[in-house]
């Protein structure tokens, strides 16, 4: 009887063991699941985030064929006090083309900021092929109080950007991030 | 006192119950932490119902009059959490400890004092949770789904204490869920193979293992969430690179089995109920198995139809639009074998069955409304409004809560050896059944006129609808309290004496040991043919 006992135990001891696996497993696939995340939507551009590093003018064609209508959205995130427009609201432009487009910046307040941007296109899929050579939003802006700067942005549009978008939305959304920028510098200091 | 239990220990292992509050904190008998859970989700029950008198209350009438908007949503917030957390789920766990044991012919839970540590950690997360309400600045208020930025960035400073008892329920659900699969794997009588366990049994092994499977991603969830407003972290930050519909795509990927969780060990109620009042075998038994094994499969590729709205591309809508009416299939097939259970059976109405009955059509509805939920384009329109509200509470409470009480119903006379008091429990039906009719019926209507939800006012032209939906929401309220007295009764052992078999087409091992079930049972296991 008690060595019946005995193997009931070790037997569920063994199944106990895999399934608290399984459990932990799962704990780490939920934090997984954050880079998964980015990497689906990097490959397929479908939440319409812009690559975060710098692409090379080398080799490319202009397809002189078609133009596509570029629109520029600027928003401050709730919070964010500065003074935030594009210089250029709307742009024609060749696929393969260079282009420029200047951003304008003021902080008014009597307080230093560092600001992120972060980028948004609509729609999504034009994401991928819109390349970027600089970007004001590839670093943290710091603008002491009082300031104003003119930021630059470059980009091409990729020639091998599907027929049917001739528009899109290219959207820059100010965020305050002063605090998280100041632990850093000190972290570094 | 204490001598005496000391001595039957050391000379008899099969004593009865010890007496006392000591019997109920250091059980480890499967009957008792059944009982426990089931009158913890009771009381669960009736609070988070307390909530709901709230909520309705307020809507009574268009404009602000009873709560401040801050401490509705705090209402909604905290009903939602108790009814899934403590009413729903420990419900269907009390039911798996008193009756997976009793229906494979085991002693007891394979993990009797892991059992006893499941249920104990459970009052401990909601007295935390529901602390949090009266403490500065209150308690949770971003919705039982906490979404980021609400939850984070827009959150008070209770929500450490939200993510420390969601994080306390889990290592509870996940416990209970561990418990059930081993039991169900190594301690089934002999000759009980797999194709011959009872529904109620194998639903709740599939139920187990989404459980198993899901809580961990809550948890990540919660813990993220944590990180971000306390630590810096910025997983749904979008100013740090993270992004707020990844909470979304997360929370889902637990948030769609978890209502599976809370459904699968109802067909197995229902299963159980349907063919002992129609006095016939169940119809189609392995096509409900694979029914339910499906079902829980295709929970884990449904998730985004939650999101529609969030601006997905339009492949992706379509596929999970698709995936998602998938799933009425094998649903329409247990419907279906339930139906052709009851053809041409000799059917009764006694109150388990007048619960089983209420369960299947309003189930149904509840069922058919998630249906038009799915469609993309018509989704679009019902997000986010009183359509949605109307949806899961057919599906939740006369889905879910009603084959719970079915079960109780059903099995009360086992546990107690007396049968309940019938008078009572046909009132607490028919109050019951017509009252939750006029509490979420209306709500369709104002949801398809675009009522949204988790607002404390509404457009006057939502009036007429809203006064109906309160007084049946009270009149539900009301109801239950017929099912407590109901139940106070049962436990103070009053009422007829009942057989082994208590229903005359009952059939299955719970059924063959006597009533009251004892407190051990089938310490030699029984052979199964």
């Amino acid at each position: 009887m008690s060595n019946q006992t005995q193997d009931m135990n070790q037997k569920n001891g063994k199944l106990v063991i895999k399934l608290v696996a399984i459990v932990f497993g799962m704990f780490g696939f939920a934090f997984a699941l954050v880079p998964l995340y980015e990497v689906f939507c990097e490959i397929t551009g479908i939440n319409g985030k812009t690559s975060d590093t710098a692409a090379v003018y080398e080799a490319v064609e202009v397809d002189r064929s078609r133009v596509i209508t570029v629109e520029f959205i600027t928003r401050t995130n709730t919070g964010m006090p500065w003074e935030f427009t594009a210089q250029t609201r709307k742009i024609e432009v060749y696929p393969g083309e260079m282009n420029q487009v200047d951003f304008y910046v003021k902080n008014s307040t009597a307080k230093d900021y560092v600001a992120q941007a972060i980028p948004s296109v609509s729609p999504g899929t034009a994401a991928l092929y819109v390349n970027k050579t600089e970007c004001f939003c590839f670093n943290h802006q710091p603008l002491k109080a009082g300031e104003e700067a003119l930021m630059p942005m470059k980009f091409y549009i990729d020639p091998q950007l599907p027929k049917d978008i001739k528009f899109f939305t290219l959207q820059y959304t100010l965020y305050d991030v002063t605090a998280s920028a100041q632990v850093v510098a000190m972290n570094q200091g | 006192m204490s001598t005496a239990t000391t001595e039957l220990d050391h000379d008899d292992h099969h004593h009865g119950a010890p007496s006392g509050i000591k019997r109920w904190l250091y059980t480890t008998n499967h009957k008792d932490i059944g009982t426990l859970y089931l009158w913890f989700a009771f009381i669960m029950f009736l609070v988070g119902g307390a909530m709901a008198m709230v909520i309705r209350a307020e809507l009574f009438q268009p404009g602000l009059q009873i709560v401040d908007p801050n401490f509705f949503n705090q209402m909604t917030t905290v009903h939602g959490l108790i009814m899934v957390f403590g009413a729903v789920m420990p419900a269907f766990t009390g039911l798996a400890n008193w009756l997976v044991p009793m229906m494979i012919g085991a002693p007891d839970m394979a993990l009797p004092r892991m059992n006893n540590w499941s249920f104990w950690i459970l009052p401990g997360a909601f007295t935390i949770l529901l602390a949090s309400l009266f403490m500065e600045g209150g308690g949770p208020a971003f919705g039982w789904t906490f979404y980021a930025p609400l939850s984070t960035t827009y959150s008070n400073d209770t929500t450490a204490l939200f993510v420390f008892s969601v994080h306390i329920m889990g290592i509870s659900s996940i416990m209970g869920a561990i418990n059930v699969i081993v039991t169900i794997f190594n301690m089934r009588a002999p000759g009980m193979t797999w194709m011959k366990m009872p529904l109620f049994v194998w639903t709740w092994l599939i139920t187990a293992f989404l459980l198993i499977a899901v809580m961990p991603v809550l948890a990540g969830a919660v813990t993220m969430v944590l990180t971000d407003k306390y630590f810096g972290t910025s997983f749904f930050d979008a100013a740090g690179g993270g992004d707020p519909v990844m909470f979304q795509h997360i929370f889902w990927f637990f948030g769609h089995p978890e209502v599976y969780i809370m459904i699968l060990p109802a067909f197995g109620i229902i299963s159980a109920i349907i063919p002992t009042f129609s006095r016939k075998k169940l119809f189609g038994y392995a096509s409900m198995v694979y029914a339910t094994t499906s079902i829980a499969l295709l929970s884990f590729i449904v998730w985004a139809h939650h999101m529609f709205t969030t601006g997905m591309p339009v492949e992706a809508e379509l596929f999970f639009m698709f995936a998602t009416m998938l799933i009425s299939v094998p649903t329409g097939v247990k419907v279906f074998n339930w139906v052709a259970t009851m053809w041409r059976g000799s059917m009764t109405f006694e109150v388990p069955m007048l619960f089983a009955l209420a369960f299947i059509v309003l189930f149904t509805i509840g069922g058919l409304s998630g249906l038009m939920l799915a469609i993309v384009p018509v989704d679009f329109q019902y997000h986010d409004t009183y359509f949605v509200v109307a949806h899961f509470h057919y599906v939740l409470v006369t889905g879910a809560i009603f084959s719970i009480m079915a079960a109780v119903y059903y099995w009360l006379p086992k546990w107690t050896g007396k049968m309940f008091d019938v008078t009572l429990a046909k009132w607490h039906f028919w109050c019951s059944l017509i009252s939750v009719n006029v509490l979420f019926f209306p709500m369709h209507f104002v949801g398809l006129a675009g009522m949204p939800r988790r607002i404390p006012d509404y457009a006057l032209q939502f009036a007429d609808f809203n006064k109906w939906i309160s007084l049946g929401g009270f009149a539900f309220g009301l109801s239950q309290l017929i099912f407590l007295a109901l139940l106070i009764k049962a436990c103070r052992k009053q009422g007829e004496p009942v057989s082994a078999q208590v229903w005359d087409g009952a059939e299955g091992l719970e059924w063959e040991i006597p009533s009251p079930a004892p407190y051990h049972t089938f310490d030699t296991p029984p052979v199964v043919k």
